[in-house]
């Protein structure tokens, strides 16, 4: 576990929902936070690096943005796993594969142009690994949100 | 969504520069202004195409290493209103509706972050009691073997 002092903290729960859309974004944060621009690079930089932050970035809503997507969860022996997880994540279309302790131990979320496309594809996942699976796409959709507070 | 809002989509979901004008070369890529790719993000912000711009964090990273998957079985008659209570939690990131099957029960889906599983576990025993609903299981992540955002 990386350490983190209270100015990392406040970019932290700042940049998460509020990151400046501004030329220059950087040297508004630290305007904000009250350090330079600089010094908000280069704290951003190593917590990129440390894996504190994986990227800013624009956070699709794919039903919006043209597109479907789902959870699957599948059922594999504990010996297949790693073996089973590789040809899963080959697909660029998995966008998040964990392992959890349940009958279902995959599960893993994809997204695609349509319905028709994901249904292809778990057809041929399901082909290439033998494995069953069960296929939960949203019925409804009460919150997505995902803001951590960094304490 | 035009063609543009695809192509800049295209070349962000990755990540920005960690650079002090991160839009110029995008904007340069596209041939407009880094100013119009800035109205392009809050155009698609404004019609929900995109959910927010920041951060995604490396949760594990800082410490929040415990992630649980709380699978509800709710009764189809009480979803809407048990979903509304579910997701007013703070420590619920997410909450979904979802089909059931023969062998999988469990129709609501609450996701939650906490720095402990005994943090998480004692978040689901409070849902379970704003709710009533007492037929759940929590799914902990033991591995993650793949996080990347929705992608086009």
């Amino acid at each position: 576990m990386i350490k983190l002092d209270e100015i990392d903290k406040t970019i932290l729960n700042t940049i998460q929902l509020d990151f400046p859309l501004v030329t220059k974004p950087y040297e508004a944060l630290g305007k904000q936070i009250g350090i330079s621009e600089d010094d908000v690079i280069s704290r951003i930089k190593r917590l990129h690096r440390d894996g504190a932050i994986r990227r800013i970035a624009p956070i699709i809503n794919t039903a919006k943005a043209g597109g479907t997507s789902t959870l699957v969860a599948m059922q594999v022996p504990t010996e297949r796993v790693d073996e089973v997880v590789k040809i899963i994540n080959a697909y660029t279309e998995v966008s998040h594969n964990y392992l959890r302790t349940a009958k279902y131990n995959i599960w893993f979320t994809a997204s695609a142009p349509s319905v028709e496309y994901l249904d292809n594809m778990l057809a041929e996942i399901e082909r290439k690994t033998g494995c069953p699976l069960i296929n939960l796409p949203t019925k409804n959709l009460f919150k997505i949100g995902v803001k951590f507070d960094i304490k | 969504m035009d063609e543009i809002d695809t192509k800049i989509l295209k070349l962000t979901q990755d990540g920005i520069p960690f650079a002090p004008e991160p839009f110029n070369k995008i904007a340069e890529q596209l041939g407009i202004t880094p100013q119009e790719v800035l109205a392009k993000f809050k155009e698609m912000q404004a019609k929900g195409i995109i959910r927010r711009f920041g951060a995604s964090i490396g949760h594990r990273a800082i410490g929040i290493t415990s992630n649980a998957m709380c699978t509800w079985n709710v009764p189809d008659e009480r979803v809407e209103e048990v979903g509304a209570i579910m997701a007013g939690f703070p420590e619920v990131s997410h909450c979904y509706e979802r089909p059931r099957y023969p062998d999988w029960p469990y129709n609501l889906f609450t996701m939650v972050h906490a720095y402990s599983h005994e943090e998480c576990e004692k978040v689901a025993a409070r849902i379970a009691r704003a709710t009533g609903i007492v037929e759940y299981s929590l799914l902990f992540s033991e591995r993650e073997f793949k996080k990347t955002g929705a992608r086009l």
